[in-house]
């Protein structure tokens, strides 16, 4: 067992009655007092702090030119860098040859630099992985002086603009750097809970300040990896090594909307990425399984792991994320199913502890997403 | 009220024992969602895995803390989990077992040896 690394807000967390637990080599808060319940239906009403400091922030500033950085970075995945605007940001998917999901990230155009932030999990091998396919076009600068905060819920954009007013102009995937008196904000308004929201990068100086300026306000509260994850699975949103991997592809995660048209079949820079047999081929013909909602008819949850069957018995998937909804107030799950049996409405069996109970597919998101476009 | 180190509360009242989890447990288990108690009229043994409580974090089990028939069981429990939260040691409560012997209870933890047991 290694040692855990400490994030830079470490004993705000402990002094705000954090319990503490090891993810992906940090000791993060997965709860407070709260509870994760309340946490959750707090940032759902007002407004939820997280630190989420553990991810990978990463500059890739070109060698020579942004249009050579970005058809680069397009190799790596099959997403459209070159038509991102200034001051815009994008999801995307590093894929490895046989079409599998490497790890998913989300990407900024500064101008003159792209701005990426990975997995926690994945950040040291995201980085070699860009270091080995980027190396003749831009330099791979891991970001390791600042932490990251995210702000999440309807109650955010009042409260970081009564910090920071310019965040008011911004709408869903803007960026912006923004002095203040923290030091530069690197802000994008965008999230992981379905929520209206921001993340904001703040140099390690500044972040204390910021964290207790914005946990000052009634309508702040810190928010722990628990609710993180009910909040996502509520909002239908994959988490890395469990609902995608390196065994499933975009397409049948269901991720297509993250390929722009440009990459795809007919399209002006179309294939050119890692896995792009597999990849077009599910595009054109449907993938074989797919990643969908699952609502159990019972109050049991299906965790992560249950087995589906078909009604006559015949294996039909398995479930990737599970748990309770706290805002849909009733068990909630994804999973990948066999793509004859994914339609919207089908009933399957579930085999929680040796009993096969009744589940539901459903579509995504379970909550409504209220993000500011 | 008597202990177990799986932070089980035993309470005998009249010729039964009452059973739940402590408030203790109820904390570090989050905000229950689930609860699957046993059918009435079952003969346990303990340690049996008798009972299933989900969280929003986990499942995990109760087990039968003594030998005996499972004789009530506290079906408010499945419609409403957060009693657990609300009340683990009043309305929260699991089962209700009849016992040969309620010396068998002298085994367990009184208050205080649990309070410590917990630092």
């Amino acid at each position: 067992m290694t040692d855990l690394l400490r994030l830079g807000l470490h004993d705000l967390h402990v002094s705000l009655g954090g319990k503490m637990v090891p993810f992906a080599g940090y000791e993060m808060p997965v709860q407070y007092p709260a509870g994760v319940m309340k946490e959750h239906l707090h940032t759902r009403a007002a407004a939820g702090l997280f630190d989420v400091s553990h991810m990978g922030q990463v500059i890739l500033r070109p060698k020579t030119d942004m249009a050579t950085l970005c058809a680069g970075f397009e190799a790596m995945m099959p997403v459209d860098v070159a038509g991102l605007a200034e001051g815009r940001q994008r999801y995307g998917l590093f894929t490895n040859e046989q079409g599998g999901i490497l790890d998913d990230l989300m990407f900024a155009n500064r101008g003159d630099h792209l701005f990426v932030v990975v997995n926690a999990a994945c950040k040291a091998a995201d980085i070699a992985h860009m270091q080995a396919h980027l190396a003749a076009v831009a330099e791979v600068l891991p970001v390791t002086d600042r932490a990251l905060l995210a702000l999440q819920g309807p109650q955010a954009e009042a409260a970081l603009a009564s910090l920071v007013p310019q965040v008011m102009a911004m709408r869903f995937m803007d960026v912006a750097v923004v002095d203040s008196v923290f030091g530069a904000l690197w802000i994008s308004r965008s999230g992981y809970t379905g929520e209206d929201g921001f993340e904001i990068s703040v140099p390690d100086g500044g972040a204390h300040g910021l964290a207790e300026a914005l946990l000052a306000m009634a309508e702040v509260a810190p928010i722990g990896l628990g609710a993180r994850d009910s909040l996502r699975l509520e909002a239908g949103l994959c988490l890395y090594g469990h609902d995608i991997d390196e065994g499933t592809s975009p397409v049948e995660a269901g991720l297509t909307w993250a390929i722009q048209k440009t990459r795809r079949a007919g399209g002006a820079r179309m294939g050119g990425f890692p896995g792009v047999a597999r990849i077009l081929r599910e595009l054109a013909d449907g993938p074989a399984r797919r990643r969908v909602g699952l609502r159990p008819d019972g109050r049991a949850p299906m965790r992560e792991g249950t087995a589906l069957f078909s009604p006559d018995g015949a294996p039909a998937g398995t479930v990737t994320s599970g748990g309770f909804g706290p805002s849909v107030e009733a068990p909630i799950a994804m999973g990948y199913i066999d793509a004859k049996l994914a339609d919207n409405g089908t009933a399957l069996m579930g085999d929680v502890r040796g009993k096969h109970l009744p589940v539901t597919v459903c579509d995504l998101p379970f909550h409504p997403t209220s993000y500011k476009r | 009220m008597k202990y177990t180190k799986e932070h089980e509360w035993l309470r005998v009242e009249g010729d039964l024992v009452v059973i739940g989890i402590t408030e203790h447990a109820a904390t570090q288990l989050g905000d229950v969602v689930f609860v699957e108690l046993p059918e009435i009229e079952t003969m346990v043994s303990t340690g049996d895995e008798i009972v299933v409580i989900e969280s929003v974090k986990a499942a995990s089990d109760i087990l039968a803390p003594l030998d005996g028939e499972i004789v009530q069981v506290n079906a408010k429990l499945v419609d409403n989990p957060a009693l657990v939260n609300e009340d683990p040691t009043g309305a929260g409560w699991f089962f209700k077992m009849a016992i040969d012997d309620l010396g068998a209870l002298d085994d367990y933890m009184d208050e205080d040896e649990y309070a410590d047991f917990i630092g």
